[in-house]
Order: C-alpha cells, then sequence, then structure tokens
C-alpha cells in the first residue's frame, strides 16, 4: 500500500520521470502560491476520479469507458472551478485558462486508464494520492526555481502579521527576468529532467 | 481585431506552444522525426479550426440561452471527443490517404490541450463565429510550425554528440527554450507597427 502511495512521488514521478501534464506544470509555474493552488485542484479531481472510476470499472462497457471517464473528470473540474471562484477569485484570475484545462491533463486520464480501472478502491486512493503528490512537489520545484530567480520572491498564503511574500536579498533588485518567462520555464524543465536522469542512472 | 491581427497573434505572438505551452505533451511526444510531426500538425489544424467554430456556436445557441454556461467544461470537451471521433471516421470514409497519413494521431488530439484551449480562448476574448474560426486555424498553424522546426532540429541532433543526461527529452526542453527565445522577438509592438 505505501508503494503505490511512494511510488508516484519519486520513482515514477508524473512530471519529471513519465514527462505528463506539461502544459500546468509550465504554465502556472510563475508562482508558489499558483503551484501550490494547481496542485491542490489536480489532486482533489485526481483523487475523486480514481475513486469513482474504481467504483464503477465493471459497469462502465469497455468501449466507451474513455468518454466516461471524460465525463466523470470533467464534472469534478467543474466543481474546483466553482469552488475556487468562489473563495479564491484572485487564485482563479491567476491561473485563468488553466483551471478547466484540468480536464484534459494527461496524468488524471492516464491514471484512470492504467490503474484505477484495474484495481480496488483503497490501492486506488493511495495511487491518486501519490500520484497527486507528486505532480504537486514536481510543480513547486519547478516553481520555487522560476519565482526565486525572476523575481527574488517567494509568494505563499497571508498568515497574521506575515504577509505571504518571501523576499530574498539581492535577487529582489536584480532578477533573472528571462526565467519567468515562456523561454526560462522550457530550459529549467530540460536542466531539471536532466538532472532527474543523472539521479536516477547515476547507480 | 482585425483577421490578420488574430492569425498574427495566435501564429507569432503568443504561439501555443512557446509562450502558452499549451499542446506540449504532444509537441514532446511526436517531434522525433519531421514526418510525423507534420502530421500531427496538420491534425492539429483540422481540429482546432473546427473545434472552436463548434464551440462558438454551442456556447451562443445553447449554454448561453439555457444559463448553463457553469456546464462550459464538460460539454466543450465532450464536443471536442465526438468531433474528433466524427473527424476520424469522416475522412476514413472519404480519403482514405488522408486517414493513414493523419490516423494515428487523430485519438492523441482529445487530450491535447491545445484544442480545448482555443475554445477557452476564443470564448473569454468574446470572438464571434468568423474570428474563432480564424483563431483556432492560426492556433493550430502556430502548432505546426512550433513542432516543424523543432523536429528538424531533433533530427540534426540525432547525429550530434549530446551529453549521456541530456539525450532526448531534455535537450528536446532546452531547445524549446531558445527557439521561445526567438520567438519572444514577436511581441504587440510588432503587431501595432505592422497593422497599426
Amino acid at each position: 500500500m505505501i508503494k503505490e502511495l511512494t511510488k508516484g512521488i519519486f520513482k515514477e514521478n508524473p512530471i519529471f520521470i513519465i514527462v505528463l501534464g506539461l502544459c500546468p506544470a509550465l504554465g502556472v509555474s510563475t508562482k508558489v502560491i499558483n503551484a501550490l493552488g494547481m496542485g491542490a485542484g489536480v489532486i482533489f479531481v485526481l483523487l475523486c476520479s480514481n475513486i469513482l472510476v474504481s467504483l464503477l470499472k465493471d459497469f462502465i462497457p469497455d468501449k466507451v469507458r474513455i468518454p466516461s471517464y471524460i465525463v466523470i473528470i470533467a464534472s469534478f473540474v467543474t466543481i474546483v472551478e466553482m469552488v475556487m471562484q468562489a473563495y479564491s477569485p484572485a487564485l482563479y484570475k491567476n491561473l485563468g485558462v488553466f483551471v478547466p484545462l484540468i480536464v484534459v491533463n494527461c496524468i488524471i486520464l492516464g491514471r484512470a486508464e492504467a490503474f484505477a480501472n484495474k484495481n480496488s478502491i483503497i490501492p486506488s486512493i493511495f495511487d491518486a494520492l501519490g500520484m497527486g503528490i507528486g505532480f504537486t512537489l514536481g510543480l513547486l520545484l519547478i516553481a520555487l526555481i522560476r519565482e526565486t530567480f525572476a523575481s527574488g520572491t517567494i509568494t505563499l498564503f497571508k498568515m497574521g502579521s506575515f504577509n505571504g511574500i518571501i523576499t530574498i536579498p539581492g535577487l529582489v533588485d536584480s532578477p533573472v527576468r528571462i526565467i519567468g518567462m515562456a523561454a526560462g520555464a522550457l530550459l529549467v524543465m530540460g536542466y531539471l529532467k536532466a538532472f532527474f536522469n543523472w539521479y536516477t542512472t547515476r547507480k | 481585431m482585425s483577421y490578420i491581427g488574430i492569425i498574427i497573434t495566435y501564429v507569432f505572438i503568443s504561439n501555443f506552444i512557446l509562450t502558452q505551452f499549451l499542446g506540449m505533451c504532444p509537441f514532446i511526444g511526436v517531434s522525433k522525426n519531421v514526418e510525423s510531426a507534420v502530421g500531427m500538425g496538420f491534425a492539429v489544424t483540422f481540429v482546432m479550426g473546427l473545434a472552436s467554430l463548434v464551440t462558438w456556436a454551442i456556447q451562443y445557441y445553447v449554454l448561453v440561452p439555457f444559463n448553463i454556461v457553469f456546464l462550459q467544461t464538460i460539454t466543450f470537451i465532450l464536443v471536442i471527443a465526438a468531433l474528433v471521433q466524427f473527424v476520424e471516421m469522416v475522412i476514413q470514409k472519404i480519403a482514405p490517404p488522408l486517414y493513414k497519413a493523419l490516423g494515428i494521431y487523430l485519438p492523441l488530439i482529445t487530450t491535447n490541450c491545445a484544442v480545448l484551449g482555443i475554445a477557452l480562448i476564443s470564448v473569454r476574448s468574446s470572438y464571434n463565429a468568423i474570428e474563432s474560426f480564424i483563431a483556432g486555424i492560426s492556433g493550430g498553424l502556430g502548432f505546426l510550425l512550433a513542432i516543424l522546426i523543432m523536429s528538424t532540429i531533433r533530427e540534426k541532433l540525432d547525429s550530434e554528440d549530446v551529453p549521456k543526461v541530456f539525450r532526448n527529452i531534455p535537450i528536446a526542453f532546452v531547445t524549446a527554450g531558445l527557439m521561445a527565445m526567438a520567438f519572444m522577438a514577436f511581441d504587440k509592438v510588432l503587431l501595432k507597427n505592422l497593422i497599426g
């Protein structure tokens, strides 16, 4: 059981090892807080869709399984959209078109097809949690690097007297703007993937 | 915005891959050789044009009149999935050679973020029918342009001595990053100078 949980976090990390779900990984990684919001959305949708697919796997005819999965996923994405719009409009505005695009995040459909329709509910829950957390950690890593270098800040939640923004001395005054732009995202992703290749083949 | 403005915007200035990261998975996955990249590019262009037109009609003739815009995401993805299936069947029936060339890429397009992306972006920019269609086609052409350049570079890279850890996917990302830097030359100022 623990194996299902941990495999998504490192050994089969969706972003760096399987290389899926790239659009949101690169698109929303300009700020740490956006990455956290996106990660939470994806974990929720992944968890719910995995549970539902594993419960319904005996009732869905094989031929229409992909459209059925898409409907299940799209319903949960709509819930996420509405909740985010109601409770965190600023985040919803920042993530923009990437919130509805969770529907076509290959990780979610991929887990429904590759795992949840073959396994019972408990392993599916652990699989979803592991993959979701792995995706979020990957996203966070990219966002941390990009925000730190591109604006010299790390944006988190507002808590009490803490205004939610950590500033890094030195980088704030002379940031590396290119990392925050599209080109920087692709370069950071390339170097991180190379690092993971090196790390996994090192032994 | 004029039609030419829309074309320039979606092909160059906000190229779907190189500035908005939509359609990244097929861009990295299917760009290993030029032939399949071109096939994928045309298939995406075709579906994006159709999808943005059809979703425009759905938005303004079904979702808005019945006041069910909150069902937008579900409806759009279902329409796109059905459309892809339909296009696949039609092409198979009337143009077997074309089906042979594009066939294997069509099922992959349903989960291409670029298609759902253009549908949502067209609606959010409140384009009319023709503008949506043009935006869809130009978004697809931008994808075709990027994946064509990318696959040509990757074919050349095959014969180069790339460090082992950078082989395949990492070097593809770095290449895409450099391409994105080149595309930064296309910005709104350029559009302003071109069409005023």
